[in-house]
């Protein structure tokens, strides 16, 4: 808001929206948006789940008119009423899961609709071929512009997306939450990318929850609450908590120091567990009432063992122990019955039935308790559901709506509330706040706690170190499926994790 | 989902050697058109041995005809599945078309056969023109649309046919001359026929409009983001599909000469059958014209075969139906193995 004697102001001014607005019937999805991107700069958008980030992103890519406000890009001011009049115009959006053509190679994905063509409007593919493998390699990239896309990991869909803004000339690239699904080796690769953007003087807006990335990419900062830009500033300007408390429009309590060391029993011990080629010799223990955090980067083999645990997965070797009683290898039924309880990574595909209501998501894990010879008490089930709805303070419409029409950390809270509901002994969380914003991570953060309290032992995956560092009495960090180091929670920084998982070469993911 | 766990966890060693798997994936890709060529020799091989008559000068012409009427059918069937939709209808396109066309002779015996031509094509494009909009502007799932449009065409045909029929004494010879016709025991109409093909597999190959197919096969929500105008695409495959029904109706009218209100029952699912077979996928977005010919040429063959053996016509069918099992379950093999290579390729290069 201040800062206009910043020489870096005078950078041309690629896009700017002011005071856009937007409803959808009765829905105010956007109040006042207001955000100005300047070329070879990126720019941060941030703000909790709903704040009106996305449809802010659906304006600027075309997909939606705001019913008012004024867009201008290039000094000129323009509408934008399709995605190929945003294409037209230089902007170009880079989505957190990039919508590809599997069949067809990485050439025809980048050049879609826009082949160059011979005579007769053939298409030319040697031209377009290595056209897309100069961008590749501009970029730093190497992939065969030949080869389908049917394959690629998350991290080399966007370099497609990019490398397709790249050829559009695309001046303005927004990204929304590019990074969410990537890996520590990945996000370095993709925020190199960034820069290499930035020096071709691209004005890039960056969506993510990672305050970290913010700083470490971003020029700018706009903070999004309620559907209004409320803050607008130099990242060297504002500082994280600053951050947090614009986006949330309160102070959010952070763990205070470490409650006592649990001392319960040994809940779930883990001996010996070998996957051939995914996971060897995984040995550890967790108490009732302890947090252990299993750290490590993505692909480490941390889900292959939580899952092996669940029974889910089989295994070669090793034993799973829960309360004492070792359970039989690939045999779920028999580990929820012996009180495990799992929310898995993908909450979308594998933790919830999106088109099913909230109450029957409530009461899958339940069935039995909420039937009477075999049929289902929709009574008692909502009930149920309204029970832990409101215990953990779930926001919604009626319990008997789809989850599709919740936001991710309510969905989440859903997939808590179906395995709380069977008063587990062991709760393995993988990912648990994953895309979910900052308000409502913290309302996970302190349920996953309060469990602890009551004598639940949790396993954490994580593969963010605050949260890692938040939530866990002791942290396994894995590394290219061993166990490489073990810390209690007063001995370990982010430093110390992050080489434990990354040490010999690093490069695992 | 699990899959998706697997994906992230590809042992170390099952990464293929770099620079051989370039050729060995494009080899797969070649594989899954040419390993029918392989399966039709076999075939031909054993037929011939047991049964000589089978390489006869006149049964060859008689399998190239009868996959003639299939190819013709199967080019507009393979634009359809390729974006990701499916035509039932043809069978009954096919039989309308052959009997409204070849019936001008009865009213006007001097009719030109160009008119005969155009109106059996025009017919079957009405029909297609039908589902089209249906499918493409109405929203409605093209499994429903030409499943009914199946029924209902069928049910015109027989209006219109009524206890009429067709019989070859009608019929000019320069009509009946169409499907005769040959040059060196090859039919013309073949030949024709294998040109059209051809001139598809280079337009889906070569041209935008061609490769949009695939693109709304492959991913239909991705196709709208790109500003691909996917109603208009799949509406016109839906028109060439009917059309091209339309004029293989003429043409089997032409061969056959008598034609009442079965013309062409059943035909869809074995058109549907040959393009699988042929290599496309089910589910759309991959395959080429070139293949469900080919796909066409070997059902045929098999038909033919199992004929002239003395094998009962229910073995037709039921074999028609095992194959078609196979050439799923091996195309779903080779998508899944092809993901896997393509991943481990990805991994050595990402490293």
């Amino acid at each position: 808001m201040t800062a206009d004697h910043n020489a870096d102001d005078f950078k041309a001014v690629a896009l700017s929206l002011q005071h856009a607005r937007k409803y959808f019937g009765a829905v105010h999805a956007l109040e006042d948006a207001t955000i100005t991107l300047r070329k070879g700069e990126a720019h941060a958008l941030v703000g909790e789940n709903g704040a009106g980030k996305s449809t802010l992103v659906k304006i600027l890519a075309g997909v939606h008119v705001p019913d008012s406000g004024v867009l201008e890009i290039r000094g000129q001011q323009i509408r934008l009423n399709s995605t190929r009049e945003a294409i037209a115009a230089g902007v170009a959006v880079i989505y957190q899961e990039p919508t590809l053509f599997p069949d067809l190679s990485i050439a025809e994905n980048v050049f879609m609709e826009r082949q160059p063509t011979r005579r007769f409007g053939r298409i030319d593919y040697p031209t377009m071929e290595r056209s897309v493998e100069e961008i590749l390699a501009q970029l730093g990239i190497k992939l065969d512009p030949r080869r389908l896309c049917l394959g690629l990991s998350i991290a080399e869909q966007q370099i497609v997306e990019i490398a397709k803004a790249l050829s559009l000339k695309a001046e303005i690239v927004i990204m929304d939450e590019p990074t969410a699904a990537l890996s520590s080796a990945e996000v370095d690769r993709l925020l190199a990318v960034i820069e290499s953007l930035k020096r071709s003087n691209v004005a890039i807006m960056f969506i993510s929850h990672r305050l970290e990335e913010v700083y470490r990419i971003c020029k700018r900062v706009t903070v999004m609450r309620d559907g209004r830009y409320v803050l607008s500033d130099a990242t060297s300007n504002v500082s994280q908590d600053q951050l947090v408390r614009a986006m949330v429009g309160r102070d959010l309590e952070i763990r205070s120091a470490t409650s006592d060391a649990p001392t319960g029993a040994e809940m779930l011990k883990v001996e010996h567990l070998t996957e051939e080629g995914v996971f060897s010799d995984v040995s550890f223990s967790v108490r009732a009432g302890e947090v252990v955090a299993l750290a490590g980067l993505v692909g480490a083999g941390r889900t292959e063992v939580a899952t092996a645990i669940f029974g889910i997965r089989r295994y070669d070797f090793g034993a799973v122990t829960v309360g004492g009683k070792r359970l039989r290898r690939g045999a779920p039924l028999e580990a929820m019955r012996s009180g495990i309880g799992l929310v898995p990574e993908d909450r979308r595909q594998q933790g919830l039935v999106m088109e099913m209501s909230i109450a029957r998501n409530v009461g899958l894990g339940s069935m039995k308790k909420l039937s009477h010879f075999g049929l289902l008490n929709s009574g008692r089930e909502n009930s149920l559901a309204q029970e832990w709805g409101a215990r953990l303070q779930l926001k919604y419409g009626r319990i008997g709506d789809s989850v599709e029409t919740l936001s991710g950390g309510n969905q989440q809270k859903v997939v808590l509330a179906k395995w709380l509901a069977r008063s587990p002994k062991v709760l393995i969380v993988d990912e648990p706040t994953r895309g979910i914003d900052v308000g409502t991570k913290a309302e996970v953060h302190r349920l996953i706690l309060e469990l602890a309290r009551q004598g639940v032992a949790v396993l954490v995956i994580s593969s963010e170190l605050p949260e890692v560092l938040a939530l866990a009495d002791r942290i396994v960090v894995m590394r290219e499926g061993r166990l490489v180091r073990e810390f209690a929670r007063k001995d370990a920084t982010e430093e110390l994790i992050v080489e434990a998982a990354t040490v010999s070469g690093g490069v695992a993911a | 989902m699990s899959t998706a766990i697997e994906s992230s966890t590809q042992p170390v060693s099952a990464s293929p050697v770099v620079p051989a798997e370039r050729r060995a994936t494009s080899l797969i890709l070649r594989a899954r058109e040419f390993g029918i060529f392989g399966v039709l020799f076999l075939f031909v091989l054993f037929t011939s041995i047991a049964q000589p008559r089978f390489l006869s000068l006149q049964n060859i012409k008689f399998i190239l005809i009868d996959t003639t009427v299939f190819a013709l059918l199967a080019i507009g069937e393979t634009l359809v599945i390729v974006s990701r939709n499916v035509d039932l209808s043809v069978g009954s396109v096919l039989g309308v078309a052959a009997f409204v066309s070849s019936n001008l002779y009865q009213i006007d015996p001097g009719i030109s056969i160009i008119v005969v031509f155009a109106v059996g094509i025009g017919v079957g494009l009405a029909c297609g023109l039908g589902n089209g909009i249906l499918v493409a502007f109405g929203k409605v799932p093209s499994l429903v649309v030409t499943l009914a449009t199946l029924y209902i065409i069928r049910g015109l045909d027989v209006l219109i046919v009524g206890g009429n029929q067709v019989v070859a004494n009608a019929l000019p010879s320069s009509f009946l001359a169409v499907a005769s016709g040959s040059v060196l025991g090859i039919p013309v109409i073949s030949i024709i026929v294998a040109a059209m093909v051809l001139l598809a597999a280079y337009y889906l190959r070569n041209f935008r409009s061609g490769r949009d197919l695939y693109a709304i096969g492959s991913n239909p929500s991705a196709a709208q983001l790109v500003g691909i105008p996917t109603s208009k695409r799949v509406l016109i495959a839906f028109v060439i599909s009917g059309a091209l029904a339309g004029l293989a109706g003429v043409i089997w009218a032409s061969y056959y000469g008598t034609i009442n209100s079965t013309a062409g029952n059943g035909y869809e699912l074995q058109v549907v059958a040959a393009v699988v077979v042929g290599g496309v996928a089910i589910f759309g977005g991959s395959g080429s014209v070139v293949g469900a010919a080919i796909g066409a040429l070997l059902l045929n063959t098999i038909n033919s075969a199992l004929y002239v053996l003395g094998v009962s016509a229910f073995w037709d069918q039921a074999i028609a139906g095992l194959l078609l099992l196979v050439a799923i379950s091996l195309d779903k093999g080779i998508a899944s193995y092809l993901a896997k290579v393509l991943r481990g390729r990805s991994r050595n290069h990402g490293a």
